[in-house]
C-alpha cells in the first residue's frame, strides 16, 4: 500500500497572551442594551466593586480565541483514536438542530403544554435507547457517564434497601474505568477488586468464588477496556442473580454492539450510556456529556425523577414515584446535547447503527493486525471496537509508551490512550472509530511503524517529541508541587 | 445506501477482512457466543436525509412555545439573557468542540489556556481563591460541597441546608447524602423572606451550613451574618446562587469568607436549552484546594522554558484515587466553561456592571408595574433580578392567556415548591424585557 | 526505576511491608518512607501528614505521599502520638525522593509500646521480602 505523506508538519501559530494581558481600561466587547427603565440603585451595604474582568474590543475577544482554538487538535483536524473514548465524526447537522430557537430558547419550567416538543423528543429518545440497548426503560436526566454510573449504583442502592436488606460490597473487575471504584463509594459500598483470566476476560469461576450474599452486585464493562467481549457475560448475570445481587453494565463501550447484542437481553439489570461516545455528541475539550442509565422493568421504580410519561398523543413529567432515587439534575439533564443523539439515531437508523459497530470493530481488528509486529499485543485474540498494546518491544531502547505517544503527535495524530486500563503496563489503547476512512487509518500504521523503527535508530526523536506543536513536554512535577490555579 | 459519516467502499472492505483474517463483517463478532447475540435486529424508524431530519426537527422545534420569539419573565435556575453573536461563532470552532479531555497538554493549549483563564475570571467573579474547570450544574456542585464538609468533620453527619435554596438543589443534595448515611436538615425561612438565622442557632452537630443569595425568593441574604454562626459552629460556611451576573453588582461571596461556593453559570453567554447543558460553579479557600472535586487547570513551563497549562493535582480524580476519590466526576461541562470565559472576556468590567444594574432596574420596574397592576409585594428585603408577588384573584386565567395570545410567561406559581404560598408567583426581569412588554402586561393584568 | 541492588537501606533502621523506614531514639520513633517507595512514586509532589497529637495504633493509616501519576498510603510501624512533623516538606516535598532517610523524615511519634519495633524487618529480611 503507498504511503502518503504524514500528516504532521510546520506551521505558523500565534503566540496568545492571557486575556487581561490585553485588557485595556474603558475597552467593552458587548453592545450594552440602551435603559428604558429608571435607574434603581441597590443600598452600598449591598454592592461591591464590579469584578476584575478583562475590558476588549470585539476584535480582541476574537482573535484570542481564534488563536487558542488553532493550538488545539479535534477529531476535525485528524485521526484521534483515543481508546474507551470513541471520538468519532461529531455530525453539524446535529448542531443546527440542537441551535433551532425552539430548543435552545426553551425554559425548563414554561410548563408541559408549552414543551411538548422537548417532552415529545425525550420520550422518543429514550424509547430509541431502550431499543438499542434492550431494556425496559430509559432515564436521560443524568449529565455524564460518570454521573449515569452513580445512577447506576444509587438504583442498585435503592433495591436492595427495598428488599430490606442493604448490602456492603461491590465486585469490580481490575479492568473497569476508574469512575466504578469511586461510584461505588459515593454509595457506601467496598470496591471487591475482581482479577480477569489469561484470556483478558473475566471467568464465571472466580465471580462465584467471592459472590456472596453481603454483595450487592458486579460492575462489568462489555466488551471490557481491553477490548474484548466478555463471553462469559450470560454465565456471570446468572452467578450474581442467584445470590440475589444485580448486573451494572457500564455502556462506554457501546459502540461496538449496536445492532449485535443488547445488554438489557444477556442480564445486565442496569446500563449507562455516553451520548458523547456512541451517539456522536462532540466532547467539547471535556464535555458537556450526557449519561442516560436503562433498566429493566424490575427496577423502573427507581429510576431519577421526573419521568417523561406518554398521555394519548401528548406528554408529561411526573415526579410521584415514591421509590424513586430522586433527583440527580436540577432539570431534566442535558437536554441539548440529547437534541444532538436523537438527531444521530434518526439519521443512522437500525441498519446505520448496525453498520457503525461491524466497521468499528473492523477498523479495530485491521490495525491490530497490521500493528502486532511492531508493538506487542499482550491479547492475540479477536478484539472488538479497541485493541490494546504495550512498549514491551521497545523497552529494550528504553523507550516508553509515552515516548511513543509524544511522537505520534509530530506525525498529525492525536496518540491512542496511554497508560490505561492498568492491567497491561505500558498500555496503549487505540479506538480508530467507525468513521476513519482506510487511507486515514493506513497512515497511522504507518506512523506507529516509522515511529518504532526511530526507537531503534534514533531514539532522542521520541524522547525529545513533541517539537512541532505550540510547547513540548511540560513539567507536571512542578504544576502538582506548587499549583498555580489562577492568573 | 451510502452512508455519508461511513467511509468504507466494499473495495475497502474486502481488503481490511483479508487483513483482519476474517471472512465476512459477521465474522468479527464469532468471539461473542450465539446465545448472546441479536436475532431480530432494532426496531427504530427509518433513516432521514439532512433535509427529511431538518424538517422533521423544525416541525418538533415548533412544538415548544420558544419557537415563536417569547418574552420570559421566568428565573428561578434558568434565565434569558442576551447572548452576543461572537460567542456561538467562536465556541463552534471545532477544534474546541470536537477536541477531548486535554490529556496530551501538548496539543490542547486551546483548551487549557482558555479553562484557565475561566478558573481566573470565576475566582474574580466570586472573590475566591481557587475555582474549579466546571461541574454539571449548581445542584450537583452543591451536593458535592456538602459531601466536601461532612468528609473534612468526621465527627458530623449532618448539614443544614437553607429551605430558600432552589428545592430542586435541595432535591439533589438528598440523592447524593442519603446512600451515604448523611442527613440534610431543613433551615426553614421567616416571613420576610429570609433563611431563619435563629432557628440555625439551635443546630448542633452539622459540618457545614449552606445559603443561597440571592436565595430562590431573589432576596439578599446577611451572608456575614450566617458566616460568623458557621465559625462560632466551627462548620464550614458554604453559600451558593443561580444568577451569576448578580456579582456584577453584589458584594461577592469570598468577601464574607465563605469556605465554599456552588454556582449556577448558565447566565454566562449559555442557552437556556430546556434546562441543561448549564455550568456548574464551584469555588473554594485556598485551603480546601486538594478537597475540591472535578479537574484543575495549573500554569507551568515546558522542556524549553516556555509557559504552558496541564491538568493538575490530578491525585484527586478518580482515574488515580479510584475507590478513594472524593468525586466520582470525569466528564465536565467544558465547553460551556469556554462559552463562559468567553462571554466574561466579552462582556468585560464594564459590561458586567452595566448588565448586572439593567437587571435590577428592570426587576425594580416590573415589581412597580405589577403592584400598581393589583398585585401584592409580598416581602420587604432587598432583591436581585427575582422577585415574589401575591397575585391578584383572576390571575390564573389571565396568566394562561398571556401565554396563549402574546407568548408572554408571566411568572412561575410558586405553591408547588412552597404549599402556603398560593396565589404567589417568582418573577424575573432580565436586560431582555422591554419597558414596553411590562407594560403591557400590567395593562392585560390590571 | 531501581533495580533491587541498587536501592539504599540503611542498616541501622528498622522496614515495614508497606516499604516505610523506623528508627528509635529513646522512645521517640522517627518514620518516613524508604528508598524503594520514593524510587516508585517518582517524583512526590504533596505529602499529607497527620496533626501533631494525634495517636494512632500500629498499621492505622497516618498519611499520604502523592506522585503526579499515583498516591501512595502510609501505614503506621508502631503505636503512639505525633511529636513532630517535617513541616519542611510543605514547600519542598522533593526531599523525600533526595533524602529519605534524613531530611526526608516524616514524622516523630512517641512510642506507647517500643517492644512493638522489634516485630518489623531488619534489612536483610526486608530485601528477602523484596526479592520473594
Amino acid at each position: 500500500m503507498m504511503t502518503t505523506q504524514r500528516p504532521g508538519t510546520k506551521g505558523l501559530i500565534f503566540n496568545e497572551p492571557n486575556v487581561w494581558d490585553k485588557s485595556r481600561e474603558g475597552r467593552c466587547a458587548v453592545s450594552l442594551p440602551k435603559p428604558d427603565v429608571a435607574r434603581a440603585p441597590l443600598d452600598a451595604s449591598l454592592t461591591g466593586d464590579a469584578p476584575d474582568l478583562p475590558q476588549l474590543s470585539e476584535l480582541d475577544v476574537v482573535r484570542h480565541y481564534t488563536r487558542l482554538s488553532q493550538w488545539n487538535f479535534g477529531v476535525d483536524s485528524g485521526m484521534y483514536p483515543l481508546g474507551s473514548c470513541t471520538m468519532k465524526y461529531n455530525p453539524k447537522t446535529n448542531e443546527i438542530q440542537a441551535a433551532r430557537q425552539g430548543f435552545a430558547g426553551a425554559h425548563p419550567l414554561a410548563g408541559d403544554d408549552c414543551s411538548q416538543g422537548a417532552l415529545r423528543l425525550m420520550y422518543d429518545l429514550e424509547q430509541y435507547l431502550a431499543e438499542i440497548t434492550g431494556f425496559d426503560a430509559v432515564s436521560l436526566q443524568p449529565a455524564a457517564g460518570a454521573h449515569g454510573e452513580l445512577a447506576g449504583m444509587l438504583i442498585i442502592h435503592a433495591y436492595h434497601a427495598k428488599q430490606g436488606r442493604q448490602r456492603s460490597k461491590i465486585l469490580i473487575p481490575d479492568t473497569a474505568h476508574g469512575t466504578n471504584p469511586a461510584s461505588a463509594t459515593l454509595c457506601g459500598y467496598k470496591s471487591v477488586n475482581l482479577k480477569s483470566g489469561p484470556k483478558g476476560i473475566l471467568e464465571p469461576e472466580a465471580v462465584a468464588a467471592i459472590m456472596d450474599e453481603d454483595t450487592a452486585g458486579i460492575m462489568i464493562t462489555n466488551p471490557n477496556t481491553l477490548g474484548l467481549f466478555e463471553e462469559h457475560i450470560k454465565e456471570i448475570c446468572e452467578i450474581v442473580h442467584a445470590k440475589g445481587g444485580l448486573v451494572y453494565g457500564d455502556g462506554a463501550n457501546m459502540n461496538a454492539i449496536m445492532g449485535v447484542v443488547k445488554p438489557g437481553k444477556v442480564g445486565i439489570d442496569v446500563l449507562h450510556l455516553n451520548l458523547h461516545k456512541t451517539f456522536s455528541t462532540p466532547h467539547g475539550g471535556g464535555g458537556p456529556g450526557s449519561g442516560p442509565v436503562a433498566v429493566t422493568r424490575e427496577l423502573m421504580p427507581f429510576l431519577p425523577v421526573p419521568r417523561v410519561e406518554k398521555d394519548l398523543d401528548t406528554f408529561k413529567f411526573v415526579a410521584d414515584c415514591p421509590d424513586s432515587i430522586g433527583r440527580l439534575h436540577t432539570f431534566y439533564g442535558h437536554f441539548g446535547v440529547m437534541v444532538k443523539a436523537y438527531a444521530y439515531i434518526l439519521t443512522m437508523g437500525a441498519q446505520g447503527l448496525l453498520d457503525v459497530s461491524r466497521l468499528a470493530v473492523l477498523n479495530a481488528n485491521y490495525i491490530k493486525e497490521s500493528l502486532k509486529h511492531t508493538l506487542n499485543l499482550p491479547y492475540d485474540r479477536p478484539c472488538m471496537h479497541e485493541c490494546v498494546f504495550n512498549d514491551a518491544n521497545q523497552q529494550s531502547h528504553h523507550i516508553t509508551t509515552m515516548d511513543m505517544a509524544k511522537r505520534l503527535l509530530d506525525y498529525g495524530f492525536h496518540p491512542p490512550t496511554v497508560y490505561f486500563p492498568l492491567v497491561v503496563d505500558g498500555s496503549f489503547m487505540v479506538e480508530p472509530t467507525e468513521t476513519e476512512s482506510k487511507e486515514d487509518i493506513d497512515q497511522f500504521i504507518d506512523a506507529v511503524k516509522a515511529i518504532a523503527k526511530e526507537a531503534e535508530t534514533d531514539p532522542e526523536k521520541l524522547t525529545r517529541a513533541p517539537v512541532l506543536p505550540k510547547v513540548t513536554r511540560l513539567d507536571e512535577v512542578a504544576a502538582a508541587r506548587k499549583p498555580c490555579l489562577r492568573g | 445506501m451510502f452512508m455519508r459519516y461511513l467511509p468504507h467502499t466494499q473495495e475497502d472492505i474486502r481488503n481490511m477482512l483479508a487483513v483482519a483474517g476474517c471472512s465476512s463483517l459477521d465474522d468479527l463478532f464469532k468471539t461473542i457466543p450465539d446465545a448472546v447475540k441479536v436475532k431480530d435486529g432494532m426496531d427504530l424508524p427509518e433513516p432521514l436525509s439532512e433535509w427529511e431530519l431538518n424538517e422533521h426537527m423544525e416541525n418538533l422545534a415548533s412544538q415548544n412555545i420558544a419557537c415563536k420569539g417569547y418574552t420570559c419573565l421566568i428565573g428561578a435556575g434558568s434565565y434569558d439573557h442576551y447572548i452576543p453573536a461572537i460567542i456561538p461563532y467562536l465556541v463552534s470552532r471545532s477544534e474546541f468542540a470536537t477536541a477531548y479531555t486535554p490529556y496530551q497538554p501538548e496539543v490542547s493549549q486551546g483548551t487549557l489556556q482558555g479553562i484557565y483563564e475561566f478558573q481566573t475570571m470565576v475566582t474574580d467573579l466570586l472573590g475566591m481563591d481557587i475555582a474549579t474547570a466546571s461541574h454539571y450544574d449548581c445542584g450537583t456542585a452543591l451536593a458535592e460541597c456538602a459531601l466536601i464538609a461532612l468528609r473534612k468533620n468526621r465527627k458530623a453527619d449532618k448539614i443544614a441546608v437553607s429551605d430558600l435554596v432552589h428545592p430542586s438543589h435541595r432535591q439533589v443534595i438528598d440523592t447524593y447524602l442519603k446512600p451515604a448515611g448523611y442527613e440534610m436538615v431543613r433551615v426553614p425561612h421567616t416571613k420576610d423572606g429570609l433563611t431563619d438565622i435563629a432557628a440555625l442557632e439551635a443546630m448542633d452537630g452539622i459540618a457545614g451550613v449552606a445559603v443561597q443569595s440571592p436565595n430562590f425568593f431573589g432576596h439578599i441574604e446577611d451572608l456575614a451574618g450566617f458566616k460568623k454562626m458557621a465559625d462560632d459552629k466551627k462548620c464550614l460556611f458554604i453559600t451558593s446562587f443561580t444568577e451569576a451576573l448578580a456579582w456584577g453588582l453584589l458584594k461577592k461571596p469570598g468577601s464574607f469568607g465563605a469556605d465554599l461556593v456552588a454556582g449556577e453559570g448558565q447566565s454566562l453567554g449559555i442557552t437556556k436549552s430546556f434546562g441543561g447543558p448549564g455550568l456548574g460553579l464551584l469555588a473554594g479557600t485556598s485551603k480546601l484546594m486538594r478537597d475540591l472535586p472535578g479537574r484543575l487547570v495549573g500554569r507551568t513551563k515546558d522542556a524549553n522554558g516556555q509557559d504552558g497549562y496541564v491538568l493538575t493535582l490530578s491525585t484527586r480524580e478518580q482515574h488515580i484515587r479510584r475507590e478513594k476519590a472524593s468525586s466520582n466526576i470525569c466528564s465536565n461541562n467544558g465547553l460551556n466553561a469556554m462559552t463562559a470565559a468567553m462571554y466574561l472576556s466579552t462582556i468585560g468590567k464594564i459590561g458586567i456592571r452595566e448588565i448586572a444594574q439593567l437587571n435590577h432596574d428592570k426587576a425594580v420596574y416590573l415589581k412597580s408595574v405589577l403592584t400598581d397592576a393589583g398585585f401584592e409585594p409580598v416581602f420587604d428585603p432587598p432583591f436581585f433580578n427575582e422577585f415574589v408577588m401575591k397575585a391578584p384573584k383572576d390571575f390564573k386565567q389571565k396568566r394562561t392567556d398571556l401565554i396563549n395570545r402574546h407568548c408572554l410567561f408571566a411568572g412561575l406559581d410558586l405553591a408547588p415548591y412552597y404549599p402556603e404560598l398560593t396565589d404567589h408567583y417568582l418573577f424575573c426581569a432580565t436586560e431582555k424585557v422591554s419597558k414596553q412588554q411590562m407594560d403591557q402586561l400590567a395593562k392585560e393584568v390590571a | 526505576m531501581k533495580e533491587i541492588n541498587e536501592l539504599n537501606l540503611p542498616e541501622d533502621v528498622k522496614y515495614t511491608k508497606d516499604h516505610e523506614w523506623a528508627k528509635a531514639e529513646g522512645d521517640t520513633v522517627t518514620i518516613g518512607i524508604n528508598d524503594y517507595a520514593q524510587d516508585q512514586l517518582g517524583e512526590i509532589v504533596f505529602v499529607e501528614m497527620p496533626a501533631v497529637g494525634d495517636s494512632f495504633s500500629a498499621e492505622d493509616e497516618f498519611g499520604s505521599v502523592e506522585s503526579v501519576k499515583a498516591v501512595s498510603e502510609m501505614y503506621m510501624p508502631i503505636s503512639g502520638e505525633i511529636l513532630a512533623v517535617n513541616e519542611d516538606l510543605e514547600d519542598a516535598p522533593e526531599k523525600v525522593n533526595e533524602d529519605c532517610y534524613q531530611s526526608g523524615w516524616i514524622v516523630k511519634v512517641k512510642a506507647s509500646d517500643l517492644s512493638e519495633m522489634d516485630a518489623l524487618m531488619d534489612k536483610a529480611a526486608y530485601l528477602e521480602m523484596l526479592k520473594g
